[in-house]
């Protein structure tokens, strides 16, 4: 009797393991950056002659999106972006990754800024150091400069209401 | 016509090498084996299922560029490259997982199952020596 069984225990468990392979999403990467310092990097602001550095956002929670002109999917999320940084006062940087000043320009001219500064990486070697590989990427770092979330592909309402906007109470409650 | 087929052939040849070498320079001969076996071990982010020589996405450019940059101009070793890129991307730019203790269970799984095996195995032949063994206590 034991052992008619124990087909059927073995492939049960079989199908629990694939049951949760397939919730699971194979396109996240958990960053090893969660819980360390911000990369720092010096870059130029977008069409300006001053550089910034993430040190001078030090004692301020804020938020760095990584975007692009040709990334599709970062103008899906840039309504969102604007809509979000009229409602909140927060410092958000926009990581210009691999453009050109002129299409990042156009880009914000034509569907709204809703950074407060923008950088230009144009050879993406902060994209590097921040472990950027798919842009859209935002990351929220908190007041002692440690990067605290990471959010890769765009945001969407559900992500900002269900995981940003939490956090970020939390963060800017114990700054 | 002999001729031509030869060229074909020599071309089909040429032509992933020649996507893949993208005429780095390096110092030493010691410096391109390194690159070349960094970037059979390191996975491109984007094609999750390309290593950074197989893929012609520009992120696995980029990083090629970059194992480039450390070997020859910050003459770094092949580890001080792994760590560089483990530190950024973590653990899964490595098509070698490293045996830590989340990784255990995938070392040591294999085993595992073989011993399972000869256990079940070793079960039925002893039982097949002796047919009776089981009625008689």
């Amino acid at each position: 009797m034991k052992k008619q069984w124990l087909p059927i225990a073995v492939f049960s468990l079989l199908v629990a393991f694939l049951a949760i392979g397939l919730t699971l999403n194979p396109k996240a990467v958990p960053s090893p950056l969660i819980g360390k310092p911000a990369p720092d990097f010096t870059l130029p602001l977008l069409n300006q002659q001053t550089a910034f550095s993430p040190q001078q956002l030090r004692g301020q929670v804020w938020l760095l999106n990584v975007w692009a002109s040709w990334c599709s999917s970062c103008q899906q999320e840039h309504r969102l972006l604007v809509r979000f940084a009229q409602n909140r006062t927060l410092t958000m940087v926009g990581l210009n990754y691999k453009d050109t000043p002129n299409e990042a320009q156009a880009w914000l001219d034509a569907l709204g800024n809703p950074y407060s500064f923008v950088v230009e990486d144009q050879n993406g070697q902060a994209g590097i150091d921040w472990g950027v590989y798919g842009v859209p990427e935002t990351f929220v770092v908190d007041a002692a400069g440690i990067i605290r979330h990471k959010f890769t592909g765009p945001l969407t309402q559900q992500r900002l209401d269900n995981e940003l906007l939490p956090l970020l109470n939390t963060l800017e409650m114990t700054q | 016509m002999k001729m031509h087929l030869t060229a074909l052939l020599l071309a089909c040849l040429s032509w992933p090498a020649q996507a893949m070498i993208e005429s780095y320079r390096f110092d030493t001969p010691e410096q391109e084996a390194n690159y070349r076996e960094l970037i059979f071990e390191l996975r491109c982010l984007v094609c999750q299922n390309q290593n950074l020589a197989d893929s012609n996405a520009q992120l696995a450019q980029d990083l090629r560029q970059q194992v480039h940059h450390l070997l020859v101009e910050k003459q770094a070793d092949k580890q001080q490259v792994v760590d560089y890129m483990v530190q950024r991307y973590g653990d899964f730019v490595l098509y070698n997982p490293p045996l830590k203790t989340h990784t255990a269970l995938l070392w040591f799984a294999p085993l595992l199952f073989v011993a399972l095996g000869v256990i079940w195995l070793l079960t039925l032949l002893r039982k097949q020596a002796n047919p009776l063994d089981k009625e008689t206590p």
